[in-house]
């Protein structure tokens, strides 16, 4: 068909003319928020229901979903160069306290009566406030505690008491080590970071009664109790540990865990829901739960840590992005989790309320030794000797990024026994005191 | 005659007006990064202590030359590189020599010769390190014990060879990207005199074969030394830099200093020197492989 001139023309009228009324159309006024969130199951789960929130409120919200390593570095250099490019950020007790006292954060402190401070737990919260104000929204929080295979115990014999002590473990781990078929007495992170295998080798350290600095800032690492856990950890992993353990982090050993291939695994708390899943987990019938072990003192043996949204200082929608921080981090939220994909998928460890719902506390056996481990951890005070710093397996201050990672690398190299502990330690020492050598004494 | 003469300059200068924007740009494109680096390798600037920042002079980089991980990594990335360029120029060689051959589904082999090339630096890593030498589920351990020998620990064992060997996994299929076609373009009228002269398949290698890819091997070696310099993503995904310092290079110690400890001056610092070796390298190895041709010829 041809068309005529005639035609042609009315129809670049209708065009240009709907053009116009695009062009002239008021712009979408609904106000935006940027979230830069971590890819946990937690997060991902939240992303799905804000739907829900945006409807409501009429915000749209704009995602940037990356691991936990990347968002961290993301967001620090985002933060610290003063770029403003997100609303809502997710970091975590470790950053919250420091980026607080720099004033690049939002006092949360308003989030209105209804939100409940009082039913976040108190350590939580604490860990997340900066001279009593509170920087961060906790989501979720998380302790660490043992996991073992209570088929294999029952087989061999041996009961898990309620808390092991590391010499009970060392003896399990030996009884228990399998290699023929493939299962291992422990499983523990030896992946070198400080949120790796530091995060770990810090609580262990604690219990055998050290500490990462003394009262003048000066690293410990050639200190008995480092020499001694250090060895421990090394001298167990290495005979009773899966080969490798030096490369398996958090994700590693959750998976050789889930597979059947350790007997024991000490770590985060937050790993329970995903064992207990079935379509997920080999061990889901047969793992059983028992508190982070001890070895010499009970300071500092299980860790606090806890994810948490904040406002930069520099989002221009401070207010909107409160509605939304208090939406995601209420009882309600729970609540609506709950209801559309069962209790043992809501985010833990925040709210004390969480842990008083019979419903939770039979889907979720682990629930009251995670309670007690959120209550009993004290991040003032790591260690059985006074420390300058607060942090169980972290030291709150700017320059532990680069000394953990350092630390931690000196360790592993340990443990694939290309060093000596004692060799290991004395180069960690060396780097620990060049990371804070510019340190101002407080 | 005259005429032209007297327009000469004129046009050339005509000409490098109509130049110059181009050539501002990608001055700017290379001078602002490089000046910016240097100058923030002069610092004292630490990025979670904004409010410290100090002029430093050449502490920075005596913090670095002082300090025992600067010169391990120096040589894990000299070692990378050496190990890496010689594992891929030979099995590109080797391939390329097998593939030039005629045979029944030369086609497919070909495609699946080059096929790890375009998978991506991370994802090979990955499945490296956790379909293959993974100790405890990989197929390396699986395979060794089913032959009775234990597991290998390849990245706690032997890190620098484990990355290595994905590297050259990698890289080949590049090799034999420039290499085959080299090969194809060898005249055959020359391998036929040569047979009809009595040269063996060795021999036709040494005197006809080899020569004709000199140039082209240097193409290789020339190009995947840039790559391999700031060889990253697999050291990241597999090893983390460890065990120690083991598998740490520069590309990746610059990484530890700017994104692990946010630590600016350093990392400026780090790059700096990273550039020097870079150079130094470079001329050494477009020396070396300048002077082999020569030989040759």
């Amino acid at each position: 068909m041809v068309l005529s001139n005639r035609t042609w023309k009315t129809l670049g009228l209708l065009a240009s003319v709907a053009l116009m009324a695009w062009i002239l159309s008021p712009p979408d006024r609904r106000p935006e928020l940027t979230v830069a969130t971590v890819n946990n199951a937690d997060m991902i789960l939240m992303q799905q229901l804000s739907a829900e929130f945006q409807k409501r409120s009429g915000v749209k919200l704009n995602w940037v979903v990356l691991g936990e390593n990347i968002l961290r570095q993301r967001l620090t250099i985002d933060i610290s160069t003063g770029s403003n490019t997100f609303d809502v950020i997710t970091i975590g007790s470790y950053e919250a306290p420091l980026w607080g006292e720099r004033g690049w954060l939002v006092p949360l402190d308003d989030l209105g009566a209804d939100y409940g401070y009082e039913d976040i737990f108190d350590v939580v919260r604490e860990g997340l406030s900066y001279q009593g104000r509170m920087y961060a929204a906790p989501f979720y929080g998380e302790s660490s505690f043992t996991y073992y295979r209570r088929d294999l115990f029952q087989k061999a014999g041996l009961g898990m008491p309620l808390q092991p002590s590391y010499e009970q473990v060392r003896q399990f781990a030996q009884k228990l080590y399998d290699p023929e078929h493939s299962v291992y007495g422990i499983c523990l992170r030896g992946e070198p970071g400080w949120g790796q295998n530091m995060a770990y080798i810090s609580t262990l350290v604690n219990t055998f009664g050290g500490r990462w600095l003394d009262l003048d800032w000066k690293p410990q690492l050639t200190s008995p109790p480092w020499v001694e856990a250090v060895s421990f950890y090394v001298d167990l992993l290495s005979h009773y540990g899966p080969p490798g353990a030096s490369t398996d982090g958090y994700n590693e050993n959750r998976a050789l865990f889930a597979d059947g291939n350790c007997a024991m695994w000490v770590d985060a708390t937050s790993a329970a829901s995903y064992l207990l899943d079935p379509s997920q987990s080999r061990v889901a019938a047969t793992t059983g739960f028992a508190k982070a072990p001890i070895a010499k003192v009970p300071n500092g043996a299980a860790y606090i840590w806890s994810w948490a949204f904040a406002i930069p200082t520099s989002s221009k929608h401070a207010p909107v992005a409160k509605q939304f921080i208090k939406w995601a981090t209420s009882r309600q939220y729970i609540a609506t989790v709950s209801k559309r994909f069962g209790w043992l998928r809501v985010p833990s460890g925040s709210r004390k309320s969480t842990y008083e719902v019979p419903a939770y506390l039979e889907v979720a056996p682990f629930a009251p030794l995670v309670r007690e481990a959120i209550l009993s951890a004290d991040y003032t005070k790591p260690s059985a000797l006074p420390v300058p710093y607060v942090g169980i397996q972290y030291v709150d201050i700017p320059e532990f990024q680069a000394m953990g990672t350092e630390v931690g690398q000196e360790i592993s190299a340990a443990l694939a026994g290309r060093a000596t502990v004692q060799q290991a330690l004395a180069l960690a020492q060396a780097e620990a005191e060049r990371d804070l050598e510019g340190r101002s004494l407080k | 005659m005259t005429g032209t003469v007297a327009t000469r300059p004129a046009r050339h200068l005509h000409a490098r007006s109509l130049l110059a924007p181009s050539v501002a740009a990608l001055f700017l494109w290379m001078v602002v990064p490089l000046a910016m680096t240097l100058w923030f390798s002069a610092e004292r600037y630490n990025l979670l202590n904004p409010g410290k920042t100090a002029f430093a002079g050449w502490g920075n980089y005596r913090d670095l030359l002082t300090h025992r991980a600067l010169w391990v990594a120096m040589g894990n990335t000299l070692f990378l590189v050496g190990l890496v360029l010689a594992i891929t120029l030979i099995f590109g060689m080797l391939f390329s020599l097998l593939l030039d051959q005629d045979f029944p589904g030369h086609h497919i082999c070909r495609l699946l010769v080059i096929a790890p090339f375009f998978v991506m630096p991370t994802v090979s890593a990955l499945i490296w390190k956790n379909m293959l030498m993974n100790p405890v589920f990989g197929l390396f351990a699986w395979i060794t014990r089913s032959l009775g020998f234990g597991a290998i620990e390849f990245f706690s064992r032997m890190p620098l060879l484990s990355i290595a060997l994905i590297m050259g996994w990698e890289w080949t299929p590049f090799a034999v990207l420039i290499l085959l076609p080299a090969l194809q373009s060898l005249n055959p009228e020359q391998v036929e005199a040569a047979r009809l002269d009595g040269a063996g398949p060795i021999a036709l290698f040494r005197h006809i074969q080899l020569p004709h890819l000199l140039r082209p091997m240097a193409v290789v070696a020339m190009i995947e030394m840039i790559f391999f310099l700031s060889l990253f993503a697999e050291i990241y995904v597999t090893t983390n830099g460890g065990p120690g310092l083991a598998s740490t290079n520069l590309a990746y110690l610059i990484f530890r200093d700017a994104l692990l400890s946010f630590d600016v001056g350093r990392a400026s610092a780090g790059g700096v020197i990273a550039i020097i070796l870079a150079n130094i390298v470079g001329l050494f190895l477009m020396r070396l492989v300048g002077r082999n041709l020569e030989d040759w010829r």
